[in-house]
């Protein structure tokens, strides 16, 4: 989808501030949500893709304003409350208890997905050991990137779409195809391509001499020029 | 009867904390799994890690050719490894190349090798302006590039992962591997520093 999310080469953003002595986690609830994610991710409940296109999924508003794990906590809460697990309105029951210090917390009675039976469970990782490809492009090669923009879940990037580069790396190994496993539409295992790109094919009068960018795409995502 | 006010906490702690205490007790996942992960990033994964791949790769040919040929199995001979890594690609700073990593559409990163992210990766800075003004971008971060050197910019949007293996420094034939280990720095391995005595 073309959205908040896909930032490169955007203007405005300003300077990059560095902060000297960065902890890891700034706060207690970053690292709780990022954490928390991190056992979920484990029990089969979604896949990577489909967790990335919920972020996406934010209002742009939003997304700018929460911050890398606000738009977690975002993407957590809208996953579990869809997957029927836990429902937002438990959560918002949760959060009024808490500020207000009741003596007894909200129960949860409701009928939810939980556990997970065993049609309901969700394969993790990216790279799937017992599948094989036979790659169509090979190092060297010139390659178009496919002028597409898909409403859903991508990881072609907007400023790639419809520029030529030539095939780095070929990584021959079946990775799952993001942009239909984000929608379960078929896991499509296929080989992960490095692209060379020249900066002047990219941004023109504008680009800096010198300068090459290297992305990863799908096979899908290419075409014969 | 509550003789104190608790400090008001920041909307979204009070979300998170909301979250965790449900899932707990529906049994979806147990605190203790948590804590397990946060300890994890804060103590035992991290630049040191990385850093110490970069200095064996140094003063150890055979080990930069394998790991150049395959990131993740040459870590792994460090003990490095962990989720949300499957392939790890290596690659190489040299007078004339100078790498640096982003992932503009999100913040991907080697987590098993260097950790959790800094901040400034994560931002919308960062990841908007790495790909367009890379050499303006380094040099504003204190980083000059010589404009003979050709920049590379990975910019790492799939589920192969990014390490920059920096120049060792001039001087530092001396310097045995744990000495050397202690001058690279999280910046380096990213391709936004450079390897300073």
């Amino acid at each position: 989808m073309n959205g908040i999310h896909d930032m490169g080469g955007l203007h405005g953003f300003g300077l990059v501030e560095q902060e000297v002595n960065e902890p890891v986690f700034h706060s207690f609830w970053e690292s709780r949500v990022f954490c928390m994610t991190q056992v979920l991710d484990t029990k089969e409940i979604w896949n990577l893709d489909e967790h990335r296109h919920e972020i996406e999924l934010m209002s742009p508003d939003d997304y700018i304003r929460s911050g890398y794990y606000g738009r977690w906590l975002f993407a957590m809460e809208r996953l579990l409350d869809r997957k029927n697990i836990l429902r937002r309105a438990e959560i918002e029951r949760r959060v009024e208890d808490l500020a207000t210090h009741v003596e007894s917390l909200s129960v949860c009675d409701a009928p939810r997905d939980w556990p997970r039976r065993d049609d309901q469970k969700v394969r993790w990782g990216a790279w799937r050991h017992e599948d094989s490809v036979s790659p169509r492009y090979h190092v060297g090669q010139q390659v178009r990137i496919r002028n597409i923009h898909p409403e859903g879940h991508t990881r072609v990037t907007a400023y790639a779409r419809g520029k030529v580069g030539v095939v780095d790396r070929v990584n021959a190994e079946a990775w799952v195809f993001p942009d239909t496993r984000a929608h379960y539409r078929g896991e499509r295992t296929q080989a992960v391509y490095g692209i060379r790109l020249c900066a002047a094919d990219l941004w023109g009068p504008q680009a800096e001499p010198n300068t090459t960018v290297f992305i990863d795409l799908s096979e899908e995502h290419l075409e014969e020029p | 009867m509550k003789t104190h006010t608790p400090p008001e906490k920041p909307w979204q702690a009070l979300r998170t904390e909301a979250v965790e205490s449900l899932l707990v007790e529906l049994g979806v996942i147990k605190s203790e799994q948590v804590d397990e992960f946060v300890r994890h990033y804060e103590e035992r994964v991290g630049p040191r890690g990385g850093a110490r791949v970069v200095a064996r790769a140094w003063v150890d040919p055979d080990f930069r050719t394998r790991l150049l040929a395959d990131g993740l199995a040459a870590c792994a001979e460090l003990g490095l490894g962990g989720p949300e890594t499957e392939k790890l690609h290596v690659v190489e700073n040299t007078s004339s190349v100078h790498n640096a990593v982003v992932c503009t559409l999100c913040s991907c990163y080697p987590w098993p090798i260097l950790g959790v992210p800094p901040a400034w990766y994560k931002s919308s800075a960062y990841r908007s302006r790495m790909v367009r003004e890379p050499r303006r971008l380094l040099a504003e971060m204190g980083l000059v590039i010589d404009p003979s050197v050709e920049i590379r910019v990975w910019d790492s949007v799939s589920e192969i992962r990014y390490l920059v293996l920096p120049e060792r420094p001039a001087g530092s034939e001396g310097l045995d591997e744990d000495a050397l280990a202690t001058l690279v720095t999280r910046d380096s391995m990213i391709g936004v520093a450079r390897v300073v005595l």
